[in-house]
């Protein structure tokens, strides 16, 4: 290992900037793309369960 | 005998693609998360600093992933895009679409994490060269193709006109790929290839571990989407309403 520090780690060399620049936008949006497709899932999901709810309640009023 | 074979047309229909693909996705994320920490660990703890780039090379662990995974979703797309214009398949286009936002998403980091990788090294962060500008290309294109299906109402009207923007759009892979060969450029070429590699043995171990994490992350987040696209488009079938009873 190269690191003798957590600082050191942090600065990469003076790269720092560069490196955390790109890997925390890519954590990120790896991060953040799940979570919006999870709401994608769930929206619909719920949205379905409404739909048969309110057929559910039509059938029995009529 | 004919029930040894497995009928993969079976697996072309939502109905039962649906449950398949939720049974599928734990998996992948587990294999993200495997890859992911092991490539991370090789990216930062493993693979030696680089002689002329220092520490700033370590973006290459997720530059060149990012990329690659860019160009190959563009040709699955382009493949599922190709397959619902020739047979007419429901799921095909599903598929084409649940991939073209993880696709667009890999071009926009690749753009990105080139950029911040040529400012240190090159001095700027964009040039007008081939590499860069096909690949900016590519995220265009699928901009567009995203663009193009929500403009049309009909889902599969919206697939034919999408899948002929994928398969034309598909010409600019090659020119990606070749463009460091084809064109003097400012980036550098290939740094894998299978005759020799230019790279330390641990630093290619770090790329093509990161290279697979990236890979099960764009499977395992394509087939959520899908399920959702699925459940959007198949919403008035009877099998549907079993799925939320």
């Amino acid at each position: 290992m190269q690191w003798n520090s957590v600082g050191e780690f942090f600065a990469m060399g003076g790269y720092g900037l560069y490196v955390w620049g790109s890997f925390g936008v890519c954590a990120a949006a790896m991060v953040i793309e799940p979570i919006l497709v999870g709401k994608r899932n769930r929206d619909i999901l719920a949205s379905l369960k409404r739909e048969r709810l309110a057929d559910e309640i039509e059938s029995q009023q009529s | 005998m004919n029930n040894k074979i497995i009928n993969w047309f079976k697996f072309a229909s939502p109905q039962s693609f649906y449950p398949l693909a939720g049974r599928m996705i734990p998996w992948f994320w587990a294999l993200t998360a495997i890859f992911t920490v092991a490539g991370l660990w090789i990216s930062f703890f493993v693979a030696p600093t680089d002689a002329q780039q220092g520490e700033g090379y370590r973006i290459i662990f997720i530059h060149v992933p990012a990329s690659w995974m860019s160009m190959f979703i563009y040709l699955v797309m382009a493949f599922w895009a190709g397959l619902g214009l020739a047979l007419n398949t429901r799921l095909s286009g599903m598929m084409a679409q649940a991939l073209a936002p993880t696709g667009a998403l890999m071009a926009f980091l690749s753009l990105w994490t080139g950029a911040f990788w040529g400012k240190p090294m090159w001095g700027t962060w964009w040039v007008w060269d081939a590499r860069l500008t096909s690949e900016l290309i590519l995220f265009f294109l699928y901009i567009g193709f995203i663009a193009l299906q929500a403009a049309i109402d009909d889902p599969r009207r919206a697939d034919k006109a999408g899948a002929i923007l994928a398969l034309v759009g598909a010409v600019n892979i090659p020119i990606i790929y070749f463009s460091v060969k084809w064109w003097n450029t400012l980036h550098q070429g290939s740094s894998v290839n299978l005759a020799k590699s230019s790279m330390a043995q641990t630093m290619l171990w770090g790329m093509l571990l990161m290279a697979l994490a990236f890979w099960m992350y764009a499977i395992a987040v394509a087939l959520t989407r899908a399920r959702a696209i699925i459940l959007e488009r198949e919403r008035h079938t009877e099998w549907i309403k079993e799925v939320v009873r």
